[in-house]
């Protein structure tokens, strides 16, 4: 059975077409419809129901070394307030998830998965979390807004003073009081774009929506759903698990090495990523030469030779353009080499091109 | 609202069809532009191509979705609405104006219902 998430109601009386996703009924967009959600937040500023999302909190003296032990980035020079990313790896090397590890404390922490993989990873936490840290699931007692676009800060500074705002990327205050709500709130999104998440007991969830809404009005501000989410993270090259990383796929491959401390003394995944050696495959753009539109999961060719397959893939309405992430052999990913993928039986010609696809300017 | 003007036939899987002298005029109907959401991409046969009735003869593309498009008809296409090569969307603004192709030589249709039928099919399937 699907679940709600406390903004249900919200979506319903704001028009939402309500579909299935990761377990939760949830908007795939408004009446406003993909293409102006999608231009709002890159222009003006969006609102969307992330409560959907899964919440883990690691408390206790040893939570920095669990994180460490369990996550393939480092977390011990991470300052308090401050918001990191990292993937967790399987033993094989492939990835469990990503996520995005806060700091509040040093011993505590809060990190957000995906909605899909929240039971899996939760029981994965479980299994190689040190003694001395607690874990617990609080997933289902919060809220998540994310509030993105060039006008968040504008919206957000109505509802906060100055010294409440997050004004660094992948910042974040513990506690702050929007409308008499408490909340937390960080300058992170998925997005591409400046912006806010805000997360709050789930019971302010509605509260917290009309807030914002009412305070975005006079910018523009309107409401999203999943598609322009994913059109949004896929024109800013954004990886979605599922997509671009899987319990196979290693973080190496899709090019997330960033993330991934491979001088770090240990942790789970390190030897499967040693043994693995170099990645003989990368995470590239492509962008349609002629006319068509890439989906996921197509096949890519050079001449008769299969070299890999689409992540994910659309028409980006932004950059007004049809592309796609895909991985393929590290010997094709050159900038400009020309590849085949095949479109339901009919192949298309695609260029391999920078990502991303959009980057705001700053 | 979603609208289904009564001088139009329509088919079960959402195509709209009108007839003048025996040339079908096919486009989508506002339960499929709605459904679809944003049109980015509409590909089209090519004049003088067969249609047969029932068998897929164009895909249109939303940012979320792909999906094929089916002939109520048999015949030879003799027309395609070449505007929505550029400008896709006109489907989502306007989809009775927005028609796609324009079908003669019929020698076979597929069950076509009146607008009240046809209604009655898209209710169904919410």
């Amino acid at each position: 059975m699907d679940l709600k998430t406390p903004l249900y109601d919200i979506h319903v009386e704001e028009g939402g077409k309500i579909v299935p996703f990761a377990g939760y009924l949830l908007p795939v967009q408004y009446k406003t419809g993909v293409i102006k959600e999608h231009m709002a937040v890159r222009e003006a500023c969006g609102l969307f129901d992330v409560s959907h999302m899964g919440e883990v909190t690691f408390k206790g003296e040893t939570a920095l070394a669990s994180l460490n032990h369990m996550l393939t980035n480092d977390f011990t020079n991470m300052n308090i307030g401050r918001v990191r990313y990292s993937v967790m790896c399987n033993e094989n090397g492939g990835c469990v998830d990503d996520l995005i590890v806060y700091k509040f404390a040093e011993d505590y922490y809060f990190v957000v998965v995906n909605a899909a993989n929240r039971h899996k990873d939760f029981a994965f936490m479980k299994e190689h979390v040190l003694p001395g840290t607690e874990i617990e699931d609080i997933s289902d007692t919060l809220a998540q807004l994310a509030l993105q676009g060039p006008k968040a800060y504008d919206i957000i500074s109505k509802l906060l003073p100055d010294e409440c705002i997050p004004k660094k990327n992948y910042t974040a205050i513990e506690k702050v009081v929007i409308n008499g709500m408490d909340c937390m709130i960080s300058f992170t999104g998925y997005t591409g774009e400046a912006g806010y998440e805000i997360y709050t007991a789930a019971e302010n969830g509605e509260k917290l929506w009309r807030t914002l809404r009412e305070a975005g009005e006079e910018f523009g501000l309107i409401p999203c759903g999943l598609g322009a989410r994913d059109t949004l993270r896929l024109e800013a090259a954004m990886p979605l698990y599922g997509h671009e990383m899987d319990d196979v796929i290693s973080p190496l491959e899709t090019g997330l090495n960033f993330a991934v401390k491979m001088n770090k003394e240990d942790f789970v995944g390190k030897e499967a990523l040693v043994n693995r050696g170099e990645p003989k495959i990368t995470r590239v753009g492509l962008e349609v030469v002629d006319r068509g539109i890439l989906r996921e999961h197509q096949d890519i060719y050079v001449n008769d030779q299969k070299i890999g397959h689409t992540t994910s893939g659309t028409h980006c309405p932004y950059i007004k353009k049809a592309v796609a992430m895909a991985l393929i052999d590290k010997e094709y990913s050159a900038l400009d080499t020309i590849v085949e993928v095949d479109v339901r039986g009919k192949r298309i010609k695609a260029k391999v091109i920078p990502l991303p696809f959009y980057s705001r300017k700053k | 609202m979603l609208n289904y003007p009564t001088e139009l036939k329509y088919t079960k899987t959402h195509e709209w069809v009108k007839e003048e002298d025996g040339i079908f005029t096919i486009g989508l109907s506002d339960y499929a532009q709605d459904a679809l959401g944003d049109i980015v991409f509409v590909n089209l046969p090519e004049v003088d191509d067969e249609v047969t009735a029932g068998e897929t003869f164009s895909d249109v593309e939303s940012v979320k979705a792909v999906s094929d498009v089916y002939s109520p008809v048999t015949g030879k296409v003799v027309e395609i609405n070449e505007e929505l090569l550029d400008n896709p969307a006109a489907i989502n603004e306007d989809c009775y104006n927005a028609w796609l192709i324009k079908v003669a030589d019929v020698t076979d249709t597929e069950e076509l219902l009146d607008a009240e039928a046809y209604e009655q099919v898209c209710k169904e399937e919410e």
